[in-house]
């Protein structure tokens, strides 16, 4: 009980003298995870409004597969990712490992297939409302899409948050091909597991809660710019 | 350019192995209002959407005076619950012609003068889906005729509305038939049907038992079911 106790107290004063390494690795976290959401957003959101306009014979197998990914274990994901990326690996060339583009694409691996169930699940929706209209109109695959991407936005948002929620908070992936680096590779939740691993649980806990109020001011921000909570909007 | 006729040869709607409508052999003209009439599960709504072309044919042919992809451009249809994109009215109405490449400011000029004619100025800003009943059904009509349609294909657009909606919505089609647009619509409406139908379309059990001028159906329909149906008996 002391140890949470001190872990706010410590959290409060890392907070309020605005520790020069914990605005670092916030500000890192904050950089990996919201560009791997953006990067998997754009792939994950399209695809999913494809797989829901277009009719192909491996359509349900993809769907199927998607859904099993959604349970990635992420110490796999780090552990394959760092084979590619490793210098004997088939991109060692690029010298990626151990840097937070590595990171990236570790997250985007992981929350992709996510993003795109979740965005599938509720196009589906939208689409059976949508079908006759949009056949009816005569319109093209890509309108469909566009239509289905725009109207849905506010379902596609929800989406994108499980994804950064995911990601944010993701640990084994990043800790292998990251490699937790002072002033390099360190993020929060790498931070979170050194520490702990040092036995010095108050940081700990203190890095934690700065982890969980990012997350949860990242969604209120999101939700606040996109007016999800007034009525009668989209 | 040329539309009509229309020509159905044999065509058949199926779905999970039931037939819907058909076999179907009619031939359309160029002109006027067509009404279909027939009691629930008929096979009105099938009918529609097979000529429409938005059913797949399990048989049989559908066939324009121009090509398939030229007609297709040219058709509206109206459904019985209308589909309301979750945006603004102004917007609804006005994506169709966004479709077609029409530009934005342009598309919203004209969606608005069409929310004017069919009584929606007052509302354009609000969001579609929280128009009532009647609202919906003209923003369909707007969103449908928005494009000039040569054909616009009607499924049931009265139903559940009241008096006065159901007036300024054949308000609203009268004048799309004076302006030239061929309107095949269904109804449930006996009224309805004896005010607008210049030709009266029949149906029962997915096929169509009689096709023939407004006049002379409602004087004395050719069949026995028709007949029936006229006297409001209940015809199965």
């Amino acid at each position: 009980m002391s140890d949470l106790w001190g872990g706010l107290t410590q959290a409060f004063w890392l907070l309020a003298t605005l520790d020069a390494d914990l605005v670092e690795i916030s500000l890192r976290s904050l950089q990996v995870t919201l560009t791997a959401l953006l990067v998997a957003s754009v792939l994950a959101l399209p695809f999913a409004a494809f797989l829901v306009v277009r009719r192909f014979r491996m359509r349900r197998m993809t769907i199927a597969v998607l859904n099993a990914l959604m349970g990635l274990p992420p110490v796999v994901v780090g552990l394959v990712v760092y084979v590619f990326l490793s210098r004997s690996g088939p991109f060692g060339v690029f010298g990626l490992l151990f840097t937070p583009s590595a990171m990236i694409i570790a997250q985007v691996i992981i929350i992709v297939p996510l993003i795109a169930s979740i965005a599938h699940q509720s196009l589906r929706e939208l689409w059976s409302d949508y079908h006759d209209l949009l056949i009816s109109l005569n319109t093209t695959q890509f309108q469909r899409i566009q239509a289905l991407l725009w109207d849905g936005r506010r379902a596609l948002l929800t989406a994108a948050l499980a994804g950064f929620g995911r990601a944010i908070g993701e640990v084994g992936a990043i800790m292998i091909v990251g490699g937790n680096i002072d002033h390099a590779t360190r993020v929060l939740t790498t931070a979170i597991a050194l520490e702990t691993g040092k036995g010095d649980f108050a940081l700990a806990l203190a890095l934690g809660f700065v982890l969980i109020a990012l997350a949860v001011s990242v969604n209120l921000l999101i939700h606040r710019l996109s007016h999800t909570e007034s009525e009668g909007r989209w | 350019m040329q539309m009509f006729p229309l020509e159905a040869k044999q065509a058949i709607v199926r779905r999970k192995g039931k037939v819907l409508a058909g076999p179907i052999d009619l031939t359309l003209q160029g002109q006027g209002i067509s009404i279909v009439i027939g009691p629930n599960g008929a096979g009105k709504t099938s009918l529609l959407k097979m000529l429409h072309g938005i059913a797949r044919l399990h048989g049989g042919s559908l066939t324009w005076a121009c090509t398939t992809a030229e007609a297709q451009k040219r058709q509206g249809f109206v459904f019985q619950a209308p589909v309301m994109m979750r945006r603004s009215v102004l917007e609804n109405i006005a994506y169709p012609l966004r479709l077609i490449g029409v530009s934005k400011a342009e598309a919203r000029l004209r969606a608005q003068d069409w929310a004017g004619q069919v009584g929606l100025a007052h509302v354009v800003k609000l969001q579609a889906t929280l128009l009532s009943g009647g609202e919906r059904q003209k923003l369909a009509l707007a969103r449908a005729l928005i494009r000039d349609p040569a054909v616009l294909f009607l499924d049931e657009p009265c139903a559940s509305l009241d008096g006065r909606a159901t007036r300024e919505i054949e308000e609203i089609l009268i004048r799309a038939a004076a302006n030239g647009t061929r309107l095949i619509m269904s109804t449930h409406n006996m009224g309805q049907a004896q005010r607008l139908a210049d030709e009266v379309i029949f149906v029962l059990h997915g096929k169509i038992q009689e096709f023939s001028p407004a006049e002379s159906f409602f004087a004395g329909p050719e069949t026995k079911q028709g007949r029936a149906f006229l006297r409001g008996d209940i015809v199965e």
